[in-house]
């Protein structure tokens, strides 16, 4: 089953078009590297995605219906910069406010929830639950967000830039959970300014500079002339150590 | 000490004050909590100027002041947020914008229809004039927003944390939000007589803001706020009493102060 499907996807804000006639399709259970330059429309295609972003033309289903009909089974997970991190909650309380749906309207989230323990433990922060939220490291802070996502029994997560600001560690921790929820069967599509190796752990890379420059297995669209189409030549100049590390590029 | 506290509680009004007082107290700082986390305070203090015309409109008609306060603060929302995305202004300029604007029309409602109405006392409060009618009303409206913060706690902390999320899982966003700004307008009509609706504000953002700065939990952030609430309302009265002051100068500037102690307190 395809976990997104867009159709000539375009948005406009004012006379810019952020997104324009953009197409391609996501299959279930994968994991897809979304990158390009700053304002290239990563982000605003994450939110025509999740519905809070209205296209001006062109269509999009997410695991095979629409966005209103399949709100709650897409989770998304905001950038870091994005969250009040002075709000006085423990870890525990942000990943139970997964469930807020499943539990319903006039009844508190248990304190022995399962479907909440699992999710913690799945992301490997249960040591971390009674923490304050102030207190964590950025990689903790990602973990916790996904955890939320899983407790929200989700089975499309966008994440936007969830690789920034954290240490090379923290990364492999995060791709190590969302390897295993690709297996799942979830499908992952996460934003990414790191033009690094890690991108060929994905199964699928979009290179974004408003229109769709490629969409396909990363080495495929890795190549210097997308590359350059997005960037500019300076810019993958820049980055070719690391992306000559990605397989099979060349 | 006893005395004094004791001794003007021998007057029917005094009683009747204090007990108002009480009442807004804890209304107020029960929603303090979710203002300051949320960052609302501006937005607040835009609600509560903009009440002034909807009060004057209902007095004009005879109608409920509760239902006009209510709809005007929910119009003055909706128009902040009309005013930033139909054009190129920020939030803060937005809402300075539709505060003097609102107010302004109120002031003008009141000066045409209602010469006699006292505006000092809506825009001041004058808590030692408050009738057992009006004790019951605020503690009417007071009930139902505690009621609805509570029966929804989970919903307005997910709501006032991460807006976006509770979109995503398909929460009513819009509900939840607007059900807020109908609180914040209901217990600022509460407070009217009490503080007023310029200094309303104060009890709306000072004890939030003191309870934000020890709090670790939500639990203890609440009680926190529900003290310096209560705690600035009944002393803000006495110190009103005993230096004849104004009621509601003396309450906002207690609930001030405390803010600031506890400020100056943390930073040692």
């Amino acid at each position: 089953m395809e976990a997104v499907k867009a159709e000539g996807l375009t948005v406009v804000y004012g006379r810019l078009k952020a997104l324009d006639e953009v197409s391609f399709t996501i299959p279930s259970g994968s994991m897809t590297a979304v990158i390009g330059p700053n304002g290239s429309g990563k982000s605003t295609l994450l939110k025509t995605l999740i519905g809070l972003v209205k296209p001006a033309a062109g269509s999009f289903k997410v695991l095979g219906s629409t966005i209103d009909k399949m709100r709650g089974k897409v989770a998304y997970v905001p950038q870091r910069e994005e969250v009040y991190w002075e709000y006085p909650l423990t870890v525990w309380d942000v990943v139970a406010l997964g469930r807020i749906k499943a539990v319903g309207p006039l009844r508190p989230v248990r304190k022995g929830d399962r479907v909440v323990s699992q999710s913690l433990e799945r992301a490997g922060i249960e040591s971390l639950q009674s923490r304050r939220l102030s207190e964590l490291s950025g990689g903790q802070q990602q973990r916790i967000f996904l955890a939320r996502a899983m407790a929200q029994e989700a089975d499309l997560y966008l994440m936007d830039e969830p690789l920034t600001g954290i240490d090379a560690e923290a990364e492999d921790r995060l791709l190590d959970i969302l390897s295993d929820l690709r297996k799942e069967g979830k499908t992952i599509v996460m934003t990414t300014h790191d033009l690094s190796s890690t991108l060929e752990l994905f199964d699928n890379v979009l290179v974004l500079k408003n229109r769709l420059i490629a969409f396909g297995r990363p080495e495929e669209a890795l190549k210097t002339e997308n590359l350059v189409q997005a960037y500019g030549s300076e810019r993958v100049a820049m980055h070719l150590s690391d992306v000559r590390r990605v397989a099979g590029w060349r | 000490m006893i005395e004094f506290l004791i001794e003007p509680l021998t007057y029917e009004f005094m009683r009747t004050a204090l007990a108002t007082a009480v009442v807004v107290g804890l209304t107020a700082s029960t929603l303090s909590v979710f203002v300051v986390l949320r960052g609302w305070s501006l937005l607040g203090d835009a609600i509560s100027h903009s009440v002034l015309p909807g009060l004057a409109f209902s007095a004009a008609f005879n109608l409920p002041l509760t239902l006009g306060g209510a709809v005007a603060g929910v119009v003055a929302s909706l128009l902040v947020a009309l005013v930033e995305s139909r054009s190129r202004v920020r939030n803060d300029t937005a809402i300075g914008i539709v505060l003097t604007g609102a107010f302004a029309l109120g002031l003008v409602i009141i000066s045409r229809i209602r010469p006699t109405v006292d505006v000092f006392h809506i825009l001041f409060g004058n808590v030692l004039g408050v009738s057992p009618q009006d004790l019951l009303l605020t503690a009417a409206l007071g009930f139902v927003v505690i009621l609805l913060i509570s029966l929804f706690m989970k919903e307005i902390i997910a709501f006032t944390f991460d807006p976006l999320f509770t979109y995503v899982v398909g929460l009513p966003t819009n509900l939840i939000h607007y059900s807020l700004m109908i609180m914040m307008s209901l217990t600022i009509i509460a407070a009217l007589q009490t503080v007023g609706i310029v200094l309303v504000i104060s009890l709306l953002v000072a004890p939030g803001a003191t309870a934000q700065l020890f709090a670790r939990t939500l639990g203890q952030m609440l009680l926190v706020s529900l003290t310096v609430g209560v705690f600035s309302s009944v002393a803000g009265l006495y110190l009103s009493y005993y230096f004849a002051v104004s009621s509601g100068g003396a309450i906002a500037l207690t609930a001030t102060l405390v803010f600031f102690s506890a400020m100056m307190l943390k930073r040692r």
